[in-house]
């Protein structure tokens, strides 16, 4: 008999369609994924079964938790239910954790709100846990707060929440998103153990197929609030049925046809750079300490060259990037491009390197036109085209990134996330630029988006000889659409080299355990691919 | 190691603000125009006595003499001599503040006690009946002058119903009779700003429910009123200490304007009576006194904040 | 349309016109002293009665709300002039010298118990309507620069910031081309809290005597002299407190509404 039996939910908010008649099983000891992109209602789906959707949701159909069916019961025997037999872990866990109160009491409060034991008790059963999730009280006291931990042990604190009573089900949505790589790792090989020791089933919910194909027993693969193709994790993914899983399969490994690099003369010039910050003084009267973010730092970028920088997050990558676009002041070192300084050059250099950042949403004045946005690095230029030559200019760069013209004239809130890295790259192209640096310019996207965004990247790449900076914590997008990586850690670039080279055999320890941990898809034929080659 | 030095930071501002304060009331009080030697002995004075008592306030002096005299006074307990009532000023103070401060902490623990519940129970009950009317009732505490309202009560309880009298003070010889006199000037001052406070609690306690952690708690198994008392109210204290140290400042001032409706012999009677006799030592001082208790109050939230806040404990 | 924003906008609207109406036309001069007529309870021939003088007060209140909106209308003025553009600064040059300056001039006014200073600088400068909006008008300056200083200040963290100074634009044409225009509605909302509050001040002021001098009606004074009259005639004491409370909370439902309908999500500051 399953443990969870989902049958036929279905589900509106304020009477629009979430999920449309979900069917799903979870045995004792399984791990079941729920996968997607985003919209697709994995995460209602695990909401609607801990019963804590917003309000103005309504559900409809069963959810049997063994022979308790959740959507009929009250909120006190919800309540009951919540932390004792269902554990939740979020995707967010710097958020998750109440800021003001210990890591102890919000772990025994698990433990006391379902009267399971005295506070010693909580308190001595609070230090077990917290000891298998891998926090032992000698090196993290219960009186830890959560501001004085990382972004995994805050995970930690959170699962220990979930299980500290050893429930039968735990869900994890998206419980890595927010993580580094090798923190990710390190977090789903915990969940997977204590669902091993704990015969736990586990509800998994994810947008990453590798991590997916890793991990879980079963998969449901879901689009639109349906499940679209559900089955044993091996045969799902030799099988894939459906057009969609195959789509998002593809997406997932997908590799932009990148042309041969233009020619070997550097373009853009880092030497020994470093930047430091100042911090706040340990005391009132003592001088500032400086972090340094970046530890003296070299490379180039040859002339139509796609070149990776990878790291994981405090590394150092986003202020090496402030540094290169000239917005942050450096403490030594040169960045040149074409042999001209970049601090002290005019606009004839500065329009010849652009940027697009990761945050479709917040890249954009909410307030402005699309003509007007696209335009705005023309402010560079002291002899910016005007009328209709600028008209021109912007219909051409919004042409180049597959978007009509007459599409100038509407506000930026009318466009899909996909279409506005469109329109940030044509704001880049405007000034018909030679290194454009893309900031996780496709981490926000959904894999299918994503796989269209690189295409349209390695297609302007062709067209117009341009030379790309690639900084992302992604290894799948680094081999994607790059030619070159250089790996950074601690503010210092500890590897670099040919993509390929690099990822497949790396030989810095850092770079190991970096390429070790990134989940990977299994290595299966494509079998469209086949067929189109036949 | 953090709280330490977070205190010293906030003590060195309390005493730069201290400065500050009596820096700006000192100027502004002494580019006054109109002469106090001459005001207090009238048009038909001779030059002559006029100059001898301005010998006498030491009003001969350099200005920058006369401020460090006034403040290395103001230290050690000597606030001068009132020009007019030829009375120690810090005597003429310490008798007039046992009005005026029991006032300003009853008024503030009033509204303490009205806003906690109010605001809770709004926020508990968002959007439904409870909720609609605390906001309703609010709306209209906030937009109405303590003055006024103290009028209306005068003119309820005291004209119309004789429960209390209209006013004056009976004396802290008989502390019944004085926690009377003071009742309704504290009820006057502390339910325009309970409405206030009502206001700020629910709306923090509003936020903090959309909170990650709050979900958190939720899926432990807490139910709905749990978290908001256990998790939300703490988290929402931060806004509310800010706005509970900002009221004890309106609540003083406010005090001084109360004080002229019920006919109250504090601090707020003095200032107006000094101000029309342009007695510039009495106000300068009780302006200081005032300035210095808001900025005293303020220390002391900042202190709970990091009671509050464990971040801003180790946050250096 | 939300109802808040109706209501507020009517009462609102009431006084304005009211206010507006009182330079061509009043029902009765409120100059004129009518003895024998003082003290008069509402009636036909004066819908607010009569004061202690047999002044129509229905005049008086109209004639009042021109000093209260005026002063509320410039101190709102003097803050947001001053306040705005150093918030602006301060979130631009956030963690220089600049900022800590202006920061430390905002902790610092906030400290001052405001009522007192006003009234200490309307006691040294003269009492008069001008003093008093000076005195409210500078303690209008700190709520605006923190409100902007803050608001921008998460604005600047923003990405199209950063492809605004990618594109080379300085950081003051920044902060006015795309700083300033998305703070706008939150500087709306809290202006008209700022000018429920300066009513309010006003009336206070000129109940202790600080505010508008006589012969310049205002409510606040109406109120000082209905108070030894309060037992004989409740009324004289009962319309001008009326009228600041309807126009305080219609200007208070205004904002309300504008926040509720331009972006709910806005934080104002409310003291």
């Amino acid at each position: 008999m399953s443990l969870l039996r989902i049958q036929d939910l279905s589900l509106t908010i304020h009477g629009k369609h979430i999920l449309k008649g979900i069917s799903l099983d979870i045995a004792t000891g399984e791990v079941v994924a729920l996968t997607g992109e985003s919209g697709s209602g994995k995460s209602m789906t695990a909401f609607a079964t801990m019963g804590l959707l917003a309000q103005g949701a309504e559900a409809s159909g069963q959810i049997h938790l063994l022979d308790k069916d959740l959507l009929s019961l009250s909120e006190g025997q919800m309540c009951e239910i919540r932390g004792r037999d269902i554990g939740m872990v979020f995707q967010e866990p710097m958020t998750a954790l109440n800021p003001v109160q210990c890591i102890g009491d919000q772990v025994m409060e698990t433990i006391l709100i379902h009267g399971a034991g005295s506070k010693a008790e909580a308190r001595a059963r609070a230090r077990d846990v917290l000891t298998r999730v891998g926090l032992p009280p000698d090196q993290f006291p219960l009186s830890r707060f959560p501001h004085e931990l990382s972004g995994g042990q805050r995970q930690r604190v959170v699962i220990a929440m979930a299980i500290a009573l050893r429930p039968r089900l735990l869900i994890a949505d998206e419980p890595t998103t927010a993580l580094d790589v090798t923190t990710q790792a390190q977090i789903l090989s915990l969940l997977l153990s204590l669902a091993k020791s704990d015969d736990m089933a586990l509800m998994m919910i994810t947008h990453d197929l590798a991590v997916v194909s890793q991990m879980a027993d079963r998969i449901a693969v879901m689009q639109h609030g349906e499940i679209v193709e559900e089955g044993a994790t091996d045969e799902l993914f030799s099988e894939m049925r459906h057009p969609y899983t195959q789509a998002l399969f593809q997406a997932s490994r997908h590799q932009a046809n990148l042309p041969a690099p233009v020619s070997a003369a550097p373009l853009l010039q880092v030497q020994d750079l470093k930047r430091s910050y100042p911090l706040p003084r340990p005391h009132p009267f003592a001088k500032r300490p400086r972090f340094e973010a970046v530890k003296g730092v070299s490379f180039e970028i040859a002339k139509g060259e796609r070149v990776g920088l990878v790291g994981e997050s405090g590394c150092g990558k986003s202020t090496l990037t402030r540094a290169i676009l000239g917005l942050d002041p450096i403490q030594s070192g040169h960045i040149t491009l074409d042999g001209t300084p970049i601090a002290t050059a005019g606009p004839d250099t500065k329009r010849k390197i652009q940027v697009v950042f990761q945050d479709p949403y917040g890249s954009f004045n909410p307030r402005h036109r699309v003509d007007r946005l696209v335009s705005e690095p023309f402010h560079l230029l002291p002899d910016a085209p005007q009328g209709p030559a600028r008209q021109e200019a912007i219909a051409q760069a919004l042409v180049a990134v597959g978007l009509a013209p007459s599409e100038q004239t509407k506000f930026i809130h009318e466009f899909s996330g996909g279409q506005r890295q469109r329109i940030a790259i044509a704001r880049a192209l405007i000034t018909r630029p030679e290194l454009i640096i893309f900031d996780e310019a496709v981490s926000a996207l959904d894999v299918r988006v994503r796989a269209q965004i690189l295409d349209l990247m390695a297609d302007l790449s062709r067209e117009y000889g341009l030379s790309y900076l690639f900084i992302t914590h992604d290894l799948t997008v680094v081999r994607s659409i790059t030619d070159r990586v250089l790996v950074m850690q601690q503010g210092e670039i500890v590897e670099t080299g040919p993509t390929k080279q690099v990822l497949d055999d790396p030989q810095h320890i850092y770079t190991q355990t970096l390429v070790g941990a990134a989940p990977t898809l299994p290595d299966i034929g494509d079998p469209h691919a086949a067929n189109a080659a036949v | 190691m953090g709280m330490l030095v977070y205190l010293t930071r906030r003590l060195i501002s309390l005493f730069l603000s201290l400065v500050v304060a009596s820096m700006v009331i000192f100027l502004v009080v002494e580019v006054a125009p109109g002469d106090p030697a001459s005001y207090m002995l009238g048009i038909n004075a001779q030059p002559d006595t006029i100059a001898a008592l301005r010998t006498e306030l030491g009003l001969d002096q350099p200005k920058l003499q006369r401020y460090f005299s006034w403040v290395t006074g103001m230290m050690t307990g000597d606030f001068g001599t009132s020009y007019t009532y030829r009375a120690p000023v810090a005597q003429m103070i310490a008798d007039r503040m046992w009005i005026s401060l029991p006032l300003a902490l009853m008024a503030l623990t009033l509204s303490a006690l009205i806003a906690f519940p109010a605001g809770l129970l709004a926020a508990s009950k968002r959007g439904k009946a409870g909720d609609v009317s605390v906001m309703a009732a609010t709306q209209l505490g906030v937009a109405i002058p303590n003055f006024w309202f103290a009028m209306l009560l005068v003119l309820l309880f005291a004209i119309k119903l004789r429960w209390v009298s209209a006013g004056g003070f009976a004396g802290w010889d008989n502390p019944m009779a004085a926690i009377k006199s003071l009742t309704l000037p504290a009820i006057a001052l502390a339910l325009p700003q309970a409405a206030i406070l009502t206001r700020v609690l629910r709306s923090a306690l509003i936020d903090t429910l959309s909170e990650d952690f709050m979900r958190t708690a939720r899926a432990k198994g807490l139910t709905r009123g749990q978290t908001l008392w256990r998790h939300g109210l703490r988290n929402a204290l931060i806004p509310v200490l800010t706005i509970l140290g900002l009221q004890f400042s309106f609540l003083l001032a406010g005090a001084i304007i109360i004080e002229q409706v019920f006919y109250l012999p504090g601090l707020g009677r003095l200032i107006f009576q000094s101000i029309t006799q342009r007695d510039l030592i009495v106000v300068e001082s009780v302006v200081m006194l005032l300035v210095f208790a808001v900025i005293v109050v303020n220390f002391l939230t900042d202190l709970a904040y990091a009671l509050v806040d464990p971040r801003l404990r180790s946050r250096a | 349309m939300n109802r808040s924003l109706l209501l507020g906008a009517c009462l609102s609207a009431i006084f304005l016109l009211g206010a507006l109406l009182s330079f061509v036309w009043t029902p009765a001069d409120v100059g004129a002293m009518d003895i024998p007529n003082r003290l008069k309870s509402p009636d036909f021939h004066h819908l607010l009665g009569t004061d202690h003088f047999g002044r129509d007060l229905l005049s008086m209140i109209m004639v009042g709300a021109r000093t209260s909106i005026a002063v509320a209308v410039v101190a709102v003025g003097i803050g947001m002039g001053a306040g705005v553009p150093l918030g602006l600064a301060a979130a631009a040059h956030s963690g220089g010298m600049i900022d800590e300056f202006i920061s430390r001039g905002n902790d610092l006014i906030f400290a001052f118990p405001s009522l007192v200073i006003a009234i200490l600088i309307t006691a040294s400068f003269g009492a008069g309507a001008i003093n008093a909006i000076i005195a409210i008008g500078i303690f209008n300056i700190p709520v605006f620069a923190r409100l902007t200083r803050g608001a921008a200040l998460s604005l600047w963290q923003r990405e199209f910031i950063l492809a605004a100074r990618v594109a080379g634009k300085s950081t003051t044409r920044i902060s006015a081309e795309h700083i300033l225009p998305n703070i706008a509605n939150l500087l709306i909302v809290q202006g008209t809290i700022q000018f429920s509050l300066g009513i309010l001040a006003e009336a206070g002021l000129s109940y202790v005597g600080l505010g508008a001098q006589p012969p310049t009606p205002s409510w606040g004074r109406m109120l000082a002299d209905a108070q030894t009259m309060v037992a004989l005639a409740p009324h004289v004491a009962i319309v001008p407190g009326l009228a600041i409370v309807s126009m305080v909370l219609g200007l208070n439902l205004l904002g309300d509404g504008l926040r509720d309908r331009l972006d709910p999500k806005l934080r104002v500051m409310r003291t």
